[in-house]
Parts: structure tokens; sequence; C-alpha cells
């Protein structure tokens, strides 16, 4: 089979809107005719933005948006050959059925050869007689099966059935590319599978090329041809659904997509690395340095159970759910939790052994440019504990135009009260705000150094706690591997975000 | 269930329901006969040609011939005409103003919405006589520094003070309807081809139409039965001549200065009853008729 043509091409489209905040970054992608690429990621990712920079809807504020080689960032929707399926299917609710698919027919104008009056040829445009677009829409309506309904007022079919309509509604057009915004979130589950599958069968069977928006990381895996993740206005990683799954480039990807284990760990040699506790073996791959921080991705059908003793490291069962096919078990490694899919059934509270494939264990290259501390939690004090260490820090920046009351509270600028104790939070700490001291008695925690890199004019040290969490420090100052530190933050240096809406921690 | 099962509980409990119900629909009668009460006794009256209400000189349709062939009948029905005239042409002319104001202020940038929407409403609010009695002194100034003194009152300001009138009304009421109407319609059109013009016209438009409906007949109301306005703007009228415009209201103003009210309006008031009566029966039974669709043109 010969190479499919590009028919759609984004060079490093950028959209920043006015406020400054840019929702997508430097965006390229090529994709193929006839292809049905997904872009995946969470709300306020840029995805749907990047969906209505192909509409039309919005302008990119830098790059452009080639279509089949011609540059159409600019055009106006309507004069551009792709048509879109809305979230919430946004159909003319004054039309029924026919006149909606209708609807984009009655607008076109067609070239039409006649004979005027001096008996000349001429090329009018004309609008399609009424018995083409008859068939046509017939045709679309019998595409997404909805034969017999034309006559029906939309506002009286369900939702499936108004889902439907809009498809017919676009493609009766005859889009060289359809865009489809989240078209089946409003759908309940059973609903949505069955359309899934509808929807990829039409794919064939259409042979247009489909350019599909949604956050649902099932649906993605399920549809597509190729997959586009995205994160805050990036791409992350593009791929065939097995590649994403399979190989996930970084430790958002491998959380976004499916359920997942994801570890720090650090490279001991060339095919080995520590994590949770223990020393594993994973498979040889180039540009992993020994001492590197990696982070690490093991699906928890990966997970392999034993007998205690006889795995890596051991663990003790603390959660069981039945799921029809296998079980889900959660593992307490240490701190440290492991989920793990299997079809033999073990008791809760039981001592087990867990060992992994070596090809299952998915090494990537972590970004050295912040500390994270993802499972960090707000005490009673309001300070941040990450770790088993507690670190003062500015609660009051979880909530713009909020101070504290004398119980410690948090208030809000409209005098709403929150109780932020337990609350979760994810802490962020920059590399050169921690200091480093001989004096053991002072700081927060004490670690110990275990790699020092000397990068141009500072050095790189990462340093393990004793609860095992790593963190990482530039410094102008020089210390020897296996040295014993103290550690300190200054308050106003820790950032906090939190995990859940800041309603969730509302109290009268 | 037999009565006998009833418990005293029960029976105690139904007994207050009834006396509730009762009284409930004792209350909505009265109302209803309060606010029919003197419409059913003008419709009475109009049958007799006595001057002074409250005497009956035996029946009669004096007062309907009289309507078309007195003196004051004829004055009767030219005032109606004005009234009607200007009702209908200031209203859709501020439907038409006040529905493009509504798009314009909902499509504009959040601050210049918030000055708009202000700026439009503050008339909604104030006292009629304080525009009635700002427009009179604005024609005026208008009159003396920049025509030289020549009139300007006339059936055209008496028009601009009703439009100013019902633009903010029409305005209100188209505006929710945009707020109601879900975003991505209007994109959808454009999605499927239409141009900016013909997406308003084929996606919006239809959407926001009961509003633009509500506020024409909310501008008619108000201009029929305004006094305020129409007599501090009123000049020449297009009807009558050289003397002032004359609308229902201000004639009957003018009338009961001198005397009585002109018997001949008793027999209007109660055709302008009769008609608007007919009108509303006749929406309600079209709002009501079962819906025979056509089948689209297929052929064969």
């Amino acid at each position: 089979m010969e190479e499919k043509q590009t028919i759609i091409a984004l060079k490093h489209v950028t959209k920043s809107f006015e406020d400054g905040v840019t929702v997508v970054d430097d965006f390229n992608l090529d994709v193929k005719e006839g292809e049905f690429i997904t872009i995946l990621g969470p709300s306020g990712c840029g995805k749907t933005t990047t969906l209505r920079m192909i509409a039309g809807f919005e302008l990119p504020s830098s790059g452009e948006i080639l279509l089949n080689g011609q540059d159409i960032s600019l055009l106006p929707p309507n004069k551009r050959p792709v048509n879109t399926v809305f979230q919430h299917y946004a159909l003319f609710p004054h039309l029924d059925v026919y006149d909606n698919v209708a609807f984009g027919l009655r607008l076109k104008k067609v070239p039409v050869e006649t004979v005027n009056r001096k008996g000349e040829k001429v090329i009018k445009m004309k609008r399609l007689p009424a018995k083409v677009i008859d068939e046509k829409v017939a045709r679309a309506l019998h595409v997404v099966d909805l034969d017999e309904m034309e006559d029906r007022d939309v506002s009286t079919l369900s939702g499936g059935q108004q889902q439907r309509v809009a498809i017919a509604r676009a493609i009766v057009n005859e889009p060289k590319v359809l865009l489809l915004d989240e078209p089946l979130s409003a759908l309940d589950h059973k609903m949505r599978k069955d359309m899934q599958v509808e929807l990829k069968e039409m794919h064939k069977r259409l042979g247009i090329t489909f350019f599909y928006v949604t956050h649902d990381q099932e649906e993605a895996l399920t549809m597509s041809d190729r997959i586009i993740v995205m994160s805050r206005g990036v791409i992350q990683q593009i791929g065939t659904p097995e590649d994403i799954y399979n190989e996930p480039v970084n430790a958002f990807v491998a959380d976004f997509i499916g359920e997942s284990n994801i570890y720090n760990g650090t490279m001991m040699s060339g095919t080995t690395v520590r994590f949770i506790g223990g020393t594993w073996t994973c498979p040889k791959e180039e540009g992993f340095e020994v001492n590197e921080k990696v982070d690490i991705v093991i699906r928890p059908e990966d997970v392999l159970l034993g007998q205690e003793g006889k795995g890596v490291v051991d663990g003790v069962i603390v959660g069981k759910i039945f799921k029809g096919v296998h079980y889900e078990f959660t593992i307490n490694v240490g701190k440290n939790e492991v989920l793990c899919r299997d079809t033999h059934d073990h008791e809760v509270g039981a001592k087990v052994s867990i060992s992994v494939e070596p090809n299952n264990i998915q090494l990537m290259h972590k970004k050295l440019t912040i500390n994270e501390f993802t499972d960090a939690v707000i005490d009673k004090a309001n300070n941040v504990i990450i770790g088993e260490d507690a670190y003062e820090c500015d609660v009051t920046q979880l909530l713009t135009g909020s101070h504290l009351d004398e119980d410690g509270y948090l208030i809000s600028k409209d005098g709403k009260k929150y109780d932020l104790n337990g609350c979760p939070v994810i802490a962020e700490i920059a590399l050169d705000k921690v200091e480093i001291s001989d004096d053991l008695s002072s700081g927060n925690t004490q670690g110990e150094i275990i790699a020092a890199v000397w990068i141009g004019d500072h050095y790189q040290y990462i340093i393990r706690t004793e609860d095992e969490e790593d963190f990482i420090v530039n410094s102008p100052y020089s210390w020897m591997v296996h040295d014993t530190v103290a550690l300190s933050v200054a308050k106003e240096d820790i950032v906090l975000r939190l995990k859940k809406g800041i309603e969730d921690y509302e109290i009268d | 269930m037999s009565k006998s099962t009833l418990t005293l509980n029960e029976r105690r409990l139904k007994r207050r329901n009834i006396a509730y119900k009762t009284m409930g629909q004792c209350f909505i009668w009265l109302v209803l006969i309060l606010m029919y009460i003197p419409i059913m006794v003008l419709i009475v009256y109009s049958f007799t040609k006595a001057t002074n209400i409250g005497t009956w000189t035996g029946f009669s349709f004096g007062l309907y011939s009289d309507l078309f062939t007195s003196k004051t009948g004829h004055e009767i029905m030219v005032a109606l005409g004005n009234t009607v005239l200007i009702a209908v042409i200031s209203a859709v002319l501020s439907t038409l103003l006040g529905t493009c104001g509504a798009i314009g202020a909902f499509y504009s940038k959040r601050k210049a919405k918030e000055v708009i929407e202000t700026t439009t409403q503050i008339p909604v609010v104030n006292a009629e006589i304080v525009m009635a009695l700002s427009l009179t002194v604005m024609f005026v100034f208008i009159q003396s520094y920049m025509l030289g003194g020549s009139n300007v009152f006339g059936f055209w300001t008496l028009l601009f003070g009703h439009m100013v009138l019902e633009v903010p009304f029409v305005y209100l009421s188209v505006k929710p309807k945009l707020e109601q109407m879900d975003p991505a319609l209007y994109e959808a059109a454009l999605d499927l081809g239409c141009t900016q013009g013909q997406a308003l016209r084929k996606a919006t438009l239809p959407e926001i139409f009961p509003g633009i409906l509500s506020g024409f007949m909310l501008s008619i109301t108000l201009s029929l039965d305004d006094f305020i306005v129409t007599a501090f703007t009123r000049g020449a009228g297009l009807l009558s001549g050289d003397k002032n415009i004359s609308t229902l209201s201000t004639l009957v103003q003018e009338k009961i200065k001198k005397g009585p009210i002109p018997p001949e309006m008793r027999a209007l008031t109660t055709l302008i009853f009769v008609v608007v009566l007919l009108i509303a029966i006749g929406i309600t039974i079209y709002r009501n008729r079962t819906v025979k669709k056509v089948r689209k043109g297929r052929e064969g």
C-alpha cells in the first residue's frame, strides 16, 4: 500500500489568550488521510482549543494550519472543508431532523454549466436541486441508522439519537476532516460503549479523517489509530494506542493512560534500578546513567505475587476488590502502595512477595526541574508533611486573598471557613531553594547524599532522607557522596497545590 | 377503601384538605370578580345613551352608531387612529433597535456589555415623568438653538418619545433568550457553511424569536397606554392636521377638563375589549391545535 497523503498539518501552532495564558504551545502534527486521530488530555489541557483552531472558531496566535498543503489558519469556518460534531450536539431546535441534516447542503453552491441567451456556455454557481439534497440526506440518515426519523422534532429524540443526527448533519457535507469534540460525553455508559463501536465502523465505511477530542482514555484506546496525549498545552506523546499504553514516555502519560504504579527510582547500574526499597532488574536501555533519577511505571497486571521472601520485595495485602475476571489487590510495601491485578485469590492481610518481569519495568527520564512531592499532606498546625517530616509553609497560597484565623482555620475573602487538616496536596520546591548544612541539629530533616554531579557552575545533589524521600538540590558548595547533611526549606519557598477542590474542606 | 376503615385522623385530614381547597377557590373567584366587574359594568352601560354613568335610559345601540357618526365620535376615531399608528410604528422600530442592541451587547466584550446594560436599564426604573420632561427640554433646546425657533413638536417627536420608552423593554425581553441559547448553535451554523449574517438569521434569530415577539407586544401595550410621554412630546398630528395630535388617553383627559367622559368612549372601550378577547382566544386555539405534520418532499 502506498503512503497516505498528509491531509492536515499543524506547524508550530500556538494559542495565547489576551490575558497572557498560553493554552496551546508549539503544537506540531501531521494527520494522514483517513486516519482516526485522538487528542487525549485532562480538561483544560488545550485539546478543545486545538480542535477549535482547526474548525476556525479560534485563530492561532502563531504557527499555521495546512489542509492539503494550503494554509487555512485564517479562513472563516464556513470556508473550511471540515465539519464539527459538537459536545452537546448543537442541533437547531426549531428545525426537524431532516432540516437539521439538510442545513449545510442548502447553503452549498455548486458550479453548473448552462447555456446563456447568446448560446455561449457559462459556469454558474447554483444551489443544489431539492432531489439531490433529498438523496444525500436519506443516505446520511441511513449511515447513522436513523431512517424514517426525518420528520421528528429534535427535542423528541433521545440523547443517542440526537448524537446520530449531529453526526449525520456533519458527514452529509462530505467534509475532508470530521472534527468530534467529546461527542460521547453526554451519553450514559452503555450508550457510549455502543457508539464507540459504531463511530469506529462509520470511520471505516466513510473513509474520511476523524479528528477526535476526549478526556476518556478508554475511548481513545478503543477507537484511535493514533493518540496525542496533551497536558498544559504541550504534546506529551504521539503514538499508536499500544505504544502509548506500553511505553509511556513520562509519568504523566503513564498515569493518564490506564491505571499504573508510578515510583521514583534511582539507576544503580545499567540493568538495575532501585525503588520501593528493592533493587530490580530492568531491561538495558541506552541513555540512563548510574545514579540518575528516573520515573518507573509498572502496569498492575504485570505485578506478580509470590510466597513471602521469594520476590524482590515483600508486602502486605491491605485491600482486595473483586472485578469479575480478576481481583485487584492493594499491597503495602513499606510506605509505598502497589496496585496489582491477579486472577488468583489472596486473603487481605496475607504477606506476599512482589516481582516483575524486567521487560515490564518501564523506565522514564525524570525532568530535574523541580522537587515535586505528590503525596504531601497538610497537618493540624498548617505545616506540610513530606515523607514523615513537617515543613513550615504558607497555606494561604491555596486560596487567593485568604488568611488564617487564630484557631488555624483558613478564612476566604468572602468569609468562608476551611479546615485543611489532613488535606492532600502537591508540594513543589525549587532545586535551589533547599539549603544544605553540616550542622545536623539545624534544618527540617537529615539525609544522605547519594549522588553528586557538577553541572557547569554548581553541583546537583540527590539527597535521600531517612524516610526515603529524595530531594534534588542545586548548590555551589561541595559535599561528598555518602555525607549526611541537614536540609531546610524556607516557608515561602514551598509551593502548594490542592489535589481536590477547596470546597471539599469548607466547614460552617 | 371503604369508609369505615378510615381512622378518625384520616377523616379529619380529609375534611381539612377540602376546607383548604374551597378557601383557595373562593379566593381565586374573588380576584377574578374584582378584575372583571368594572369591565362588565362598562359593557352593560355601553348599551344605554345616558351621559352620566349610573342612570339607565333604556337599551339602545345609540352609542355605537354615534361612535361612527357624531362629531365627538369622529374625534375619538381620529385619536384611535393616531394611537394605533404610533403604537405600531414605534413598536416595530423599537423592536428592531432593541433586538440589534441586545445582540450587539451580548457579543461585546464584558466591560462594554456591562456599560450598555446599565445605561439601557436606567430608563426602566426611572420615573416616566423624568423621561417625559427631559425629552421636552431636549426638543425645546433643539428647536430654539438648532432650528432657529421653528416648531419641532409633532408626530416625529411623539414617535421618538415612545421609542425611548420602549427600547429598554425590548432589550430586557430579548437578552434572557440570548443567554439561554446554546452558544454552539451559532458556531454550528458557521461550521455548516453560513456566513456570519446567515448564521445570525438562521440560527440565532429563530432561537430568540419568542423574546423578540414578547418585546414587540410589550412595546405595543406600553405605547397604547401611555399618557405622560405623549402629553409632553406631541405636536401637530399626521391624521388631524394642524392641531395638537391626540391619542385616546390625551383626548379623554382633554374632554374631562370641560365635562363628562364622552359616552361614545364606553362603546369604543367595549369594542377594544372584545377585539382583545378574540385575539386572546385565537392565540390559545392556535397554540393548542394538534400539529399535523406534512412529510417532507420525498418523491416516490
